[in-house]
């Protein structure tokens, strides 16, 4: 884990120095739900009922800036191969990354709640299952991103390569964390634990998986 | 005692490519080495594939007993390489770059410190970001993260490019204690002059092997 710290603390540091994370993926996720708004009008009684799945597209669309930004910042100067020539551990480069890229989809989940009750006029009932949705969808698309990241990272298509090959994996958490919202902004946060269990399910997986297949995805690819 | 650096018939490729075709050497440890040969001749790639950065496709390559083609980070960590990019991340300052990568190898990120002064990065300087920073700035900040790490195996390549005269000078001391010191250099240089006395002796590439002799472009 010192290595997965080391390399969170690394990237964190450097979005907070870039502001790309303000800059960039904040305003582009509030045009994402501001846009939803536009195309399905003003009325509440539309917009609520669709909060939660507004939310999560918003939110999985904004995790392909953040992973895209996550790997951008390993391939000036060569950082790249620094990383394959320090000697870290990979499976604490791919926690530490996942890490860093979960610390950053955390906070602009926090502001898209926000936005969602202002604009869409979402009641955040069910709040524990709210919260709880969040780290575990979040936990799998940072693992997912990081995993698919490495993939594309070496490739001279990878920003449009990216989201073709992220996307269609992180559909079952999408579906995950939008039922579990869903049931919490009803006001029956208990319909919302079975799917808590799968997106926890899948977030245990993702993180397993790149665990394992990090080291050689950051060798080959 | 075994050789620092050993390789038989070591082929190396990108995709179709040959990077290197079947190169051989030996290079005892202590021994300070100046690579030679036009461009292409696989100079680089040479120095790419010692680091672990690039695979060994057959042949045998064992480098500080770590067999490169069972275990490449393990090379890693007894390696340096200044390469022609530097690098370091932009948005870090020079000594948070020199910090994060002297902790990542395992050694005291104390160090940063005075490999930064010694080259000419202390003060002022140390906390800037790298982006702010010239070509030769840039330069100086990743040779001193290999004074810091002080590896047993120094890859050099192209060294001397981007530094200005005082930088040239400090280089080539710094080379010289290397050698003092026992460790292993390559170094890789098309300024024949400047490398020459710095080393023990010349192995010339072309075309992706050892050649006995220096080949001449026409």
């Amino acid at each position: 884990m010192r290595d997965a710290w080391l390399v969170a603390g690394k990237d964190l540091r450097i979005e907070f120095r870039s502001r790309v994370a303000v800059n960039q993926v904040i305003p582009f996720a509030a045009a994402v739900i501001l846009l939803f708004g536009l195309a399905l009008g003003p009325s509440r009684q539309v917009l609520a009922p669709a909060s939660a799945g507004l939310f999560w597209v918003a939110v999985l669309l904004s995790s392909v800036l953040v992973t895209q930004r996550s790997f951008a910042v390993e391939a000036s100067d060569g950082a790249r191969d620094a990383l394959r020539l320090s000697g870290l551990d990979p499976a604490g480069i791919f926690l530490g990354k996942a890490l860093a890229v979960a610390v950053e989809l955390l906070a602009l989940e926090a502001l898209l709640t926000f936005g969602v009750a202002v604009l869409y006029g979402a009641r955040l009932t069910g709040a524990l299952v709210l919260f709880a949705a969040c780290v575990a969808a979040t936990v799998g698309l940072a693992a997912v991103g990081i995993v698919y990241g490495a993939v594309a990272s070496g490739l001279r298509v990878r920003e449009t390569l990216l989201p073709l090959l992220f996307l269609p994996v992180a559909a079952p958490v999408l579906l995950g964390a939008t039922k579990a919202w869903d049931e919490a902004l009803k006001g029956t946060p208990s319909g919302g634990l079975g799917w808590l269990s799968l997106l926890a399910v899948f977030a245990v997986l993702y993180v397993a998986i790149g665990t394992v297949a990090f080291g050689p995805l950051l060798e080959e690819s | 005692m075994a050789p620092a650096v050993s390789l038989r018939e070591a082929v190396a490729l990108a995709g179709h490519f040959p990077l290197l075709s079947g190169a051989s050497l030996e290079i005892e440890e202590g021994e300070v080495v100046h690579l030679r040969g036009p461009n292409g001749a696989g100079k680089t790639s040479l120095l790419r594939m010692l680091c672990g950065l690039v695979a060994l496709h057959s042949g045998s390559a064992v480098v500080l007993g770590h067999d490169l083609a069972l275990d490449r980070r393990g090379a890693r960590r007894s390696v340096g390489l200044l390469g022609h990019q530097s690098f370091l991340y932009d948005e870090l300052t020079v000594e948070e770059n020199l910090r994060y990568s002297l902790r990542a190898f395992g050694v005291d990120p104390l160090r940063a410190g005075v490999a930064a002064e010694r080259l000419g990065l202390g003060g002022r300087l140390a906390s800037t970001q790298v982006l702010k920073l010239s070509a030769g700035q840039r330069r100086r900040t990743a040779l001193a993260l290999l004074v810091a790490r002080d590896p047993r195996l120094w890859l050099l390549d192209e060294p001397h490019a981007g530094l200005d005269q005082e930088g040239r000078d400090l280089l080539d001391e710094i080379v010289s204690e290397s050698r003092s010191d026992g460790r292993t250099v390559l170094l890789s240089s098309h300024e024949h002059e400047r490398a020459a006395p710095l080393c023990d002796r010349v192995i010339w590439l072309a075309g992706g092997r050892v050649v006995k002799e220096p080949v001449v472009v026409a």
